[in-house]
């Protein structure tokens, strides 16, 4: 009898250890080769854009909150940014620093989760998970500090933020600068140059540039792909044209460039939130803004470099105190739009850490 | 900063090309006919001048008697963007053709559209609901969805 | 009376001084327990013992291991029941205990509920010929390093077995790669030991303990490195935990056991590295022997350390992926074991009986050929480390003190 061989279909997910979230993917296997990959979303939809039809400008902020929960900062500064240009409000300088202060720590934060489960889908038994988290949970309290929350924190508001810095948030962030770069100095001794990490990430889940761009693919994904686009220098918004920092760039495309972004990346935030720090003077902190926001008719675009991607939000208005329309552009959806091309041929192994890589969010991709 | 290109001169520059694509233009968007789409990102992507090369949403908005879908293209070589709009009249069996043979990017993104909206894509080689289960009854994102029908 | 039964020429004193009170004991003048029974009576009384104090060491190792992980992760760990959280193993036992034995329609019943009995059999067995201490030992086996090869390769079969068993993909991925380590890892580990042997020139484990002039770690460096590779592969710890890879296969195997089941599975896995130190110990940290402190103090002090090297490998590094595995033992370990055989043997042949210079003297060359020998591979291995373009440079500057502005 001839020996038979046929492919094993499995689905992982949507309750699986690694797939970040209730996401499921049906893999067709050769023995541990993918053969082929489908992605389905949707068990955490929420209708986030639906319920925002039915909410005040300001009550949709805390909507945005609970898309990319690791990241709500920028979600927030995302959508008071399409809000703003939709209604033509022009938001205090002192405000506009803080935004971007509180957007650059959220991208640590977000980088820190990123590369921590990214060490934990390959195998790390949490022990970098847990360096990370301890990082993260410092930037978490002086998130507490400027406005009593953690994790949705409904920070900014239409024109501005809702609340001014508590002093004791100084001497609180001066010591975090202080001491960051020691720790970010001591990932990188820790896992960059870790045997096992570099044979397991280096030359896995390569991602061209030619199909990053053509998989509107964004954020650390894009850029570790070699593509110079960053919204904050390409369209930059808030003070970032005032601000110096560089982009780190990407070579090949594999696990590893993506993993080096997002640490480059931590370090040129540091550098951003110094010069907020330092530029930042007192004034007020809120354009003189009604309660209920009634943006004219018309539509708005706007996006920020989130930590994940373009986070963008597309804003209609019928001159109502509600949005007509309320539509996401998510960067971790999109950045799965090319899954299939870089997962296709490899490894069980490298499938788990390609799309831990990745780094989505289940909140916003099904929103 | 991204160059927002003049709809007007964007809406010369298609009708050149593909006559009678064009239904209508400001200074901000281009409205072109549903079933032009796929034509002119076609001309959009190629042309060496504009080369939009980059999808970066698409959105479809309910205005009751029509539904307008929106295309946000951006250039990432020349940094400038442009916004493409299409109305397509009517609520029942609305279909536009689809450019994830141009970008694969929109893959999910018109499917989503197509679950919450209900406009399908014609060529798309796998149009099918994407949050909501198969069989799930409507498009709730559509205005005169209320609540799920018993 | 001359005993019948006389494999305890080859046992320890407390076994024949327990078979002798059992024998001897008198009623009357009559003798009421046969030598069967005495045989058995005492052989069962050292094996329970045995095989309990291992459990229990093995579930204060647990709290041990968490304690210690907790603290290599910058956290506490377990420190809630009990002091400092002793008695959290005892809370695990009863929650797996009373917790409800699902399983799932359509699994093979009965190789389904084997399968953890296999599984805890063989890291029990390993204790059987290991000597805990001077002339302490359950069976003093002329083969005894052979009867460890043997005995470790059968948790695969478990594997397997648990695997096919479940019907569950993951399962039978977990069990799949399970097997394919295993034949994998069986060659470097003999050939490592093939060292050990051919210095001590005998396969009982008392003997090799006693062949120990120096401990054969410092003679056998090479042999040493590529034992604790492969038998940490044949207990699936990380850095070559792929059959249970928790981010993978969600658990592996045992993705489908619950309740004790599962206890079972993880009772055997928290026993192997006990096994594993053990046997480490007794071949090449000199068993049970050591300076003042009783013999058996010794033998525990060096297991506890082996473990607990063991747990740091664990605890430290990411996983690699399974061609790698299979890629490190035929294209690494299985030349550098086969180098080490020639050497040692070469060794054997032109000092047969060493004296003391002599055996430093092979200390030397062997230290220098397995630092030489490593280094070589983990060139080779680390794909050129240093040719990616390092990072963005992070620029130094004066900062003005925010305290003072604000």
């Amino acid at each position: 009898m001839p020996i038979r061989t046929e492919p094993v279909t499995i689905n992982l997910g949507p309750q699986h250890p690694s797939t970040h979230g209730v996401f499921r993917m049906r893999i067709t296997f050769d023995g541990e080769i993918i053969l082929d990959v489908e992605p389905i979303f949707g068990y955490l939809h929420r209708g986030s854009e639906k319920l925002a039809e039915e909410r005040t400008y300001t009550q949709v902020i805390t909507l945005t909150d609970r898309l990319d929960y690791v990241s709500s900062m920028s979600n927030n500064l995302a959508y008071v940014l399409a809000v703003e240009k939709l209604a033509g409000i022009n938001p205090p300088e002192r405000a506009m620093y803080m935004r971007v202060m509180v957007a650059e720590l959220q991208r640590i934060v977000s980088h820190l989760v990123a590369t921590g489960f990214f060490l934990n889908d390959l195998g790390a038994l949490a022990t970098p998970l847990m360096y990370c988290f301890r990082e993260r949970e410092k930037i978490l309290e002086m998130f507490e500090m400027l406005c009593g929350a953690r994790i949705t924190l409904s920070y900014m508001r239409v024109g501005g933020i809702f609340q001014d810095t508590p002093p004791e948030f100084w001497p609180v962030l001066s010591d975090f600068l202080d001491y960051m770069p020691g720790y970010i100095d001591e990932y990188e001794r820790l896992i960059t140059g870790n045997e096992i990490l570099l044979s397991r990430t280096k030359g896995t889940g390569i991602l061209s540039a030619e199909t990053a761009i053509n998989s509107s693919i964004s954020g650390p994904v894009l850029r570790a792909s070699g593509v110079n686009w960053d919204l904050r220098k390409a369209d930059p918004y808030d003070v970032y044209d005032r601000m110096e920092f560089d982009v780190p760039l990407g070579t090949v495309g594999d696990n590893y460039d993506r993993y080096l972004m997002r640490i480059a990346e931590m370090r040129q935030s540091l550098r951003i939130i110094e010069q907020c720090a330092d530029q930042i003077e007192d004034g007020p902190i809120k354009a003189n803004v009604p309660a209920l926001v009634r943006p004219p008719i018309g539509d708005a675009y706007g996006h920020v470099e989130a930590p994940k991607g373009e986070l963008g939000f597309y804003m209609v208005s019928d001159g109502s105190i509600a949005p007509y329309r309320f539509k996401i552009r998510s960067p971790s959806l999109l950045n799965l739009s090319a899954l299939r091309d870089m997962l296709v041929g490899c490894k069980l192994a490298d499938m788990i850490v390609t799309f831990g890589s990745i780094d989505i969010n289940m909140g916003e991709v099904d929103r | 900063m991204t160059t927002v290109l003049a709809g007007d001169v964007i809406a010369r520059r298609i009708e050149d090309s593909i006559p009678g694509a064009v239904e209508e233009s400001t200074s901000r968007d281009v409205w072109v006919k549903p079933e032009t789409i796929l034509e002119v990102c076609r001309f959009l992507k190629g042309d060496s001048a504009l080369s939009f090369d980059y999808l970066v949403s698409i959105s479809a908005v309910d205005y009751i008697e029509y539904f307008e879908m929106v295309y946000h293209l951006l250039s990432m070589p020349n940094n400038h963007s442009l916004v493409l709009k299409a109305k397509c009249w009517g609520r029942e069996d609305l279909t536009v053709p689809s450019i994830t043979s141009l970008w694969q990017g929109a893959d999910f993104q018109e499917r989503e559209v197509y679950d919450l909206m209900g406009i399908s894509f014609s060529g798309h080689y796998n149009m099918k609901r994407i949050m909501l289960w198969e069989g799930f009854p409507g498009h709730p994102q559509r205005k005169d969805y209320l609540e799920s029908p018993r | 009376m001359e005993p019948i039964y006389v494999p305890f020429r080859e046992a320890n004193s407390f076994y024949r001084n327990l078979y002798d009170l059992f024998a001897e004991w008198s009623f009357w003048g009559v003798s009421p327990i046969p030598d069967w029974l005495a045989y058995f009576l005492a052989g069962f009384l050292i094996v329970f013992a045995v095989v309990n104090t291992v459990v229990i060491v093995t579930t204060i190792g647990t709290w041990v291991e968490r304690r210690l992980i907790g603290r290599f992760q910058s956290r506490l760990g377990p420190n809630r029941w009990g002091p400092w959280g002793l008695l959290t193993p005892v809370a695990d036992a009863v929650k797996l205990l009373s917790k409800e034995d699902t399983r799932p329609e359509g699994v093979d019943r009965w190789v389904f509920n084997l399968a953890p009995l296999v599984f805890i059999v063989s890291p029990l067995l390993v204790f059987a010929v290991i000597p805990f201490g001077k002339n302490t030992y359950i069976a003093n086996l002329n083969i005894g390093i052979l009867f460890i090869i043997a005995v470790t390769t059968v948790p695969t079969i478990a594997m397997f077995m648990a695997g096919w068993a479940s019907g569950n993909r993951y399962s039978l991925f977990g069990a799949m790669r399970g097997v394919a380590q295993l034949v994998s890892y069986e060659v470097p580990m003999v050939l490592s030991i093939v060292g050990v042997l051919l210095l001590a020139g005998s396969l009982s484990l008392v003997d090799i303990v006693e062949a120990q002039r120096i401990p054969f770690i410092l003679l056998q460096p090479l042999g040493f490195f590529i034992f604790l590779l492969a038998i940490s592969a044949e207990m699936n710890r990380s850095p070559f935990d792929i059959v249970e890879a928790d981010s993978e296969l969600v658990a592996g195997f045992h993705t489908e056991y619950s309740g004790m089941k599962w206890g079972t599975f993880q009772l055997a896995e928290f026993i192997a590295p006990f096994g594993a130190a053990s046997i480490i110990t007794t071949l090449f940290l000199k068993g049970w022997d050591g300076p003042l402190l009783p013999s058996h103090l010794w033998f525990f002090l060096k297991v506890c350390f082996v473990w607990f090297v063991l747990l740091w490998i664990r605890a430290t590094l990411p996983r690699l992926r399974v061609d790698q595995i299979m890629g490190l033992a035929w294209k690494f370990l299985f030349p550098l074991g086969i180098l080490n055989l020639f050497i040692t043997a070469a060794e054997v042949l032109v000092w047969e009986t060493p004296t003391t210079v002599q055996l430093w003297a092979m200390v030397g060359i062997n230290w220098v050929i397995a630092i030489v020998c490593l280094v070589a591979v983990s060139h080779l291995m680390s794909d050129k480390l240093s040719t990616r373009a390092p990072l963005a440079p992070f620029p130094v500057r004066v900062r003005r003190d925010l305290r003072e502005v604000r």
